[in-house]
């Protein structure tokens, strides 16, 4: 019999809840050691699908209130006995609680564990496990379809049209190897030229439509840079939908790096406020500078605010200059006053300009529209099929590093037994990426991406 | 009345291309061999066309010969014309393949069993094959001789159950008119053996005299003759030429205004034809759209008049077969000495076998060439060869020699077979392995003659020679790194002329020999310090400098390959109680019974899924603390 294993199965960080997941044949066991429920009935008798309330405790000492969810194997996620413990979010609390199941007999999962067993229990397939694995860290509505439509198989039908071109090259080549004395049609190079070039051009695509699925799964770095009281905070509570940063008319209230995921359309944003950019001798204040002008420079998109009520600074200025090619969106804030900037200026610097007014909220959905044009999300149509995964990325770029190797030999002049060994490279990693030939890798590299707990 | 009439380590049934090479390897390593043949005058016929090799076939033959087989001696011995073919196409595919005389060679294998230590030929039709108490096997023929035997090979043919078509007409027989084997299927059915019916066809022999030669296009030989076996220096010469014809509209009317009586197409042949050798009917009808088919006349000997009609096996009846043998350029008037036929008969599905050939399920009985689902005389050699080195291994409690696909075309063939099993004649092709670049014929012996020698099939003048070649592969291989050409007027003469780019600073002769316009012959004038003058080393060394990317590629997927072949399956695993495997892979996996997670991967119905599900098992297993009883 397998081992007892647990982890906490919500994402790191804070949040209202926290999950801890224990599986195995001592789960119940384990769950009823630290957990005293309000009814008085012990976990170890509870039926599957049911829940019960009460508190948990560990060496008498009482961590927190907690709903017990019991399921009985093989009604689990991982075909095995399975207790959830729903208690009260944060890291503190949640990793108090998981402490105490361990010291009550259950191991540390490993990574994907949960998943590994509940595939070896036959209770979900390899692919159908990468895919739901997507759905449960899609940030987005996009994100999710794209799961989805690979599991319809929109990718697999994309991959297969560029493999049939292969196999078909492929198939002429060996037929023209193996029967020489067949009247098979000479392979004119051009043929193959051109064939291999619309595999190519094919696979190209496909992978340029990663680094935007990549975003829609796991959201984009988003700096909030200005100018003290320009209004960033506001901005970032506008599209938190919450109070978080401390909101004073007082230049240089926010001072640490505040940080929050938020959804802006389809697109996850990982925002962070920073401190505003201004010349400062306040040295706790020009160490929240620096950090953020480092800051600035690994974000993956920024939001430069600007105040629409006042004309622009010398510190407003310096920001434009540090925004020049970068990912950025010039946002100006407080349209609900008079305008007393310089717009045009701002314009000319950076691409994309949106006015809006953080306290109404509006011009929000024109920011939403700039911001999936940076990230090209705009130019993404997920039920085309687009790569869910690093594996599926890693397959496709093999494919095409082989085709290209194909074109590179031809052109210099390669004999064909060669370019045909080269094809088939392609194809087979083609089929790797559809499930269709397997290597351990493909099995490692799958269970490696699954995150404890998930 | 049955009596014991003598007592073998290893019994071998059939003396074709697979039995011969199954009899000589278990002699050659020492175990006390009897070879029956149903008929003493059928010792490594050749029923079908008179040439040994061809694309992937003149692989195997390499390969057979680097490992201490007969096949590739006997085929230069006896050779009438011999090509490369595939040239230019790259060395990959360059496939040896020798016309050969096929009485001489018949009579040059029966010469050579009846000479070989530790064997006995015998004629006789093995009718009864049943397990003794003490686990021996004992074999009864006809005349109710019995013998034992701790090891059995069945190579036999289309003998086994053979059952010849011609038209309407049917008529139990061997091939070339021999007796068939008519008991043996039963005792093999008694024994719990799962077989089934295969079928094969032959074309025409017609009279050389008969034929007019005057407009054919005729094919000749290499010069100078490339040999199949390492062992042979002095090659010979072609000795006879062959001729190309083709069909037309009026062999296409023929054939299909009588398909009706092609017992094929009527549903009498219950048996499976092969897909890569169809008849002339078959590719009438299933290429309609193809207006004329080429066919090649070839010699079947030196001392014979009798010439091969190669592509058009056929299974009409005779008057049918005159009419479109007639309609054909060359033919008009042909006179046909025999009859093409087709010929079905009872074979093995191979994946009741282990990769040393030997039956799962029946220890010490092995299975080798036709009798395993394969065609060709080189395939059956490669699988005899095998079956009789592994049978004499396991006499002798030694480790078995397991070929992979790696390594060779030979294990490629008996994995394809023992894993994926055939629903047709296998033939072997080079788009079957997917190590094509560095399972060349030029490197089988690189390749395998070591093995060989660890068997114990490679002479002592074979090894010395053998190594002698390698050292000087490896001394050319440095030489070549080491030396550098100035950019002198006269090489970059041959640069400009070879339509490559020219030198400005002294170069290193392998980066030169690199380029795909430039080779060995080209370079001579400029390099001055050559003294290897061995052909077959330089073509080594040319070869692997000029692929050397292409083979990296292959040898890191041949790494990651051999990690998953390492993970070997226990023989005892329960598959039916492995709940994650899909009910397909349960079942394709229980039958198939594969002794590696690789094995396992390439069998059709075994899902990537059910390969991680195997993997993850196998953990388990290792991890899972020894169960108390």
């Amino acid at each position: 019999m397998e081992q007892t294993i647990a982890a906490i199965s919500t994402p790191n960080g804070q949040g209202g809840m926290g999950v801890i997941r224990i599986s195995g044949e001592n789960a119940l066991a384990t769950a009823q050691e630290i957990f005293t429920s309000v009814s008085g009935k012990k976990v170890t008798e509870m039926k599957g699908y049911t829940a019960s309330f009460g508190k948990i405790s560990d060496n008498g000492e009482v961590i927190d209130e907690a709903v017990v969810l019991v399921f009985r194997a093989p009604h689990s996620y991982t075909g095995e006995d399975v207790v959830e413990i729903s208690c009260h979010g944060g890291m503190y609390v949640t990793k108090k609680v998981l402490r105490a199941v361990f010291n009550h007999g259950a191991k540390p999962a490993q990574a994907g564990e949960f998943t590994k067993r509940a595939f070896l229990n036959g209770k979900m397939g390899l692919t159908e496990a990468e895919s739901v694995m997507d759905i449960i860290s899609a940030g987005g509505e996009q994100s999710a379809r794209a799961a989805l439509s690979t599991l319809e198989g929109s990718l697999r039908k994309r991959i297969q049209q560029v493999r049939e071109i292969l196999l078909n090259l492929a198939a002429h080549l060996s037929a023209w190897a193996d029967y020489p004395e067949d009247e098979i049609p000479e392979i004119d190079e051009d043929e193959l030229l051109t064939g291999l070039g619309k595999a190519e051009k094919e696979l190209s695509d496909l992978l340029n439509t990663y680094d935007a699925g990549k975003i829609m799964r796991e959201g984009v770095d988003t700096v909030i840079a200005g100018r003290p009281n320009v209004g960033k905070s506001t901005l970032m509570n506008l599209l938190s939908g919450c109070e978080r940063s401390i909101v004073t008319n007082i230049p240089g209230t926010t001072r640490d790096i505040i940080e929050e995921t938020v959804m802006l359309g389809d697109v996850p944003l990982r925002l962070s406020d920073t401190a505003g950019i201004r010349s400062t001798d306040d040295p706790v204040e020009s160490i929240g500078v620096q950090r953020a002008k480092d800051r600035l420079s690994a974000a993956g998109l920024i939001f430069a605010v600007f105040d629409a009520s006042m004309p622009l600074s010398n510190d407003d200025k310096e920001l434009l200059d540090l925004l020049e090619g970068a990912p950025a969106v010039a946002i100006i804030n407080k349209t609900d006053l008079d305008n007393k900037i310089d717009s045009e200026f701002i314009k000319s610097k950076v691409a994309h300009t949106v006015f809006i007014s953080a306290k109404t909220g509006s011009g929000a959905d024109i920011l939403s529209k700039e911001v999936a044009e940076i990230v090209g999300t705009s130019k993404l149509d997920p039920s085309l099929g687009i790569l869910a995964n690093e594996r599926q990325y890693h397959d496709a770029k093999n494919a095409l590093e082989s085709v290209s190797e194909a074109v590179n030999a031809l052109r210099m002049g390669i004999t064909f037994d060669a370019v045909t060994v080269v094809i088939e490279e392609a194809i087979n990693s083609l089929l790797e990426l559809t499930g269709e030939r397997v290597t351990e890798a493909v099995v490692d590299k799958v269970f490696s991406r699954f995150c404890v707990g998930k | 009345m049955k009596f014991l009439a003598g007592e073998f380590d290893v019994a071998v049934v059939g003396a074709g291309h697979a039995g011969i090479e199954a009899g000589l390897a278990a002699a050659r390593l020492g175990c006390k061999t009897g070879v029956f043949t149903i008929n003493m005058d059928a010792v490594g016929n050749c029923p079908c066309n008179p040439s040994i090799g061809g694309t992937a076939k003149g692989h195997l033959v390499r390969e057979i010969d680097a490992l201490g087989g007969e096949m590739g001696k006997a085929a230069d011995e006896c050779f009438l014309q011999s090509r490369m073919l595939n040239r230019g196409k790259g060395p990959a595919v360059h496939s040896l393949r020798a016309q050969i005389d096929r009485r001489a060679y018949s009579t040059r294998m029966k010469h050579c069993l009846e000479l070989q230590d530790n064997l006995e030929l015998r004629q006789a039709e093995i009718t009864d094959l049943v397990r003794s108490d003490d686990g021996a096997w004992l074999l009864t023929t006809r005349l109710e001789a019995q013998y034992k035997a701790k090891a059995v090979i069945l190579a036999t043919g289309t003998y086994l159950g053979g059952k010849i078509y011609v038209g309407d007409v049917s008529y139990e027989s061997g091939p070339d008119g021999m007796f068939p084997s008519k008991y043996l299927p039963d005792a093999l059915e008694k024994l719990g053996m799962s077989i089934r019916r295969f079928k094969t066809g032959t074309p025409a022999r017609v009279l050389r005299s008969s034929i007019d030669f005057t407009d054919l296009e005729e094919q000749c030989g290499d010069d100078p003759v490339v040999p199949f076996s390492y062992d042979t220096t002095e090659p010979g010469e072609n000795k006879v030429k062959c001729y190309v014809s083709w069909t037309n509209d009026n062999t296409k009317k023929v054939i299909l205004d009588n398909i009706s009586r092609s017992p094929m197409y009527s549903g009498k042949i219950e048996g499976v034809g092969p897909r890569y050798c169809p008849s002339i009917e078959d590719k009438i009808v299933r290429f309609s759209d193809k207006p004329r088919h080429q066919l090649f006349i070839e010699p079947c000997g030196l001392d014979t008049e009798e010439m091969y009609i190669q592509g058009m096996s056929s299974s009409l009846p005779e008057d049918v077969q005159l009419d479109f043998y007639h309609t054909i350029k060359g033919l008009e008037h042909c006179i046909v000495m025999r009859p093409a036929y087709a010929i079905e008969y009872f074979c093995a599905d191979p994946i009741q076998m282990n990769s040393t050939l030997e039956f799962r399920d029946f220890p010490g009985l092995y299975g080798a060439g036709q009798f395993n689902g394969s065609s060709g005389y080189e395939e059956a050699a490669a699988q005899g060869l095998v079956a009789g080195i592994n049978a004499a291994l396991k006499i002798q409690n030694k480790e078995p020699m397991l070929l992979d696909r790696a390594g060779s075309y030979i294990g490629t063939l008996i994995d394809d077979l023992v894993t994926k099993g055939c629903n047709d004649p296998y033939r072997m092709m080079t788009s079957r392995s997917e190590y094509r670049l560095i399972l060349r014929q030029d490197n089988a012996d690189t390749r395998l003659t070591p093995t060989g020698r660890k068997v114990g099939l490679v002479t002592d003048e074979r090894w010395e020679k053998f190594c002698r070649k390698q050292e000087k592969i490896q001394a050319e291989l440095k030489r070549i790194r080491k030396t550098v050409l100035s950019p002198s007027e006269e090489l970059n003469a041959i640069l400009r002329e070879k339509n490559t780019s020219e030198v400005k600073t002294g170069v290193h002769l392998i980066d030169l020999l690199k380029r795909p316009e430039l080779d060995y012959e080209t370079l001579t004038s400029v390099d001055v310090t050559r003294t290897e003058t061995d052909r077959n080393v330089l073509e080594q060394v040319e070869i692997e400098i000029k692929y050397e990317g292409y083979i990296q590629r292959q040898l890191i997927i041949v790494e990651q390959v051999r990690r998953l072949e390492s993970k070997r399956l226990p023989a005892d695993i329960e598959y039916s109680k492995i709940d994650g495997l899909s009910l397909e892979a349960r079942e394709k996996l229980g039958k198939v019974r594969p002794e590696s997670i690789g094995q396992a991967s390439r069998i059709s119905g075994v899902s990537p899924a059910d390969i991680s599900v195997l993997v993850i098992y196998l953990s388990t297993l290792r991890h899972k603390p020894e169960d108390k009883v």
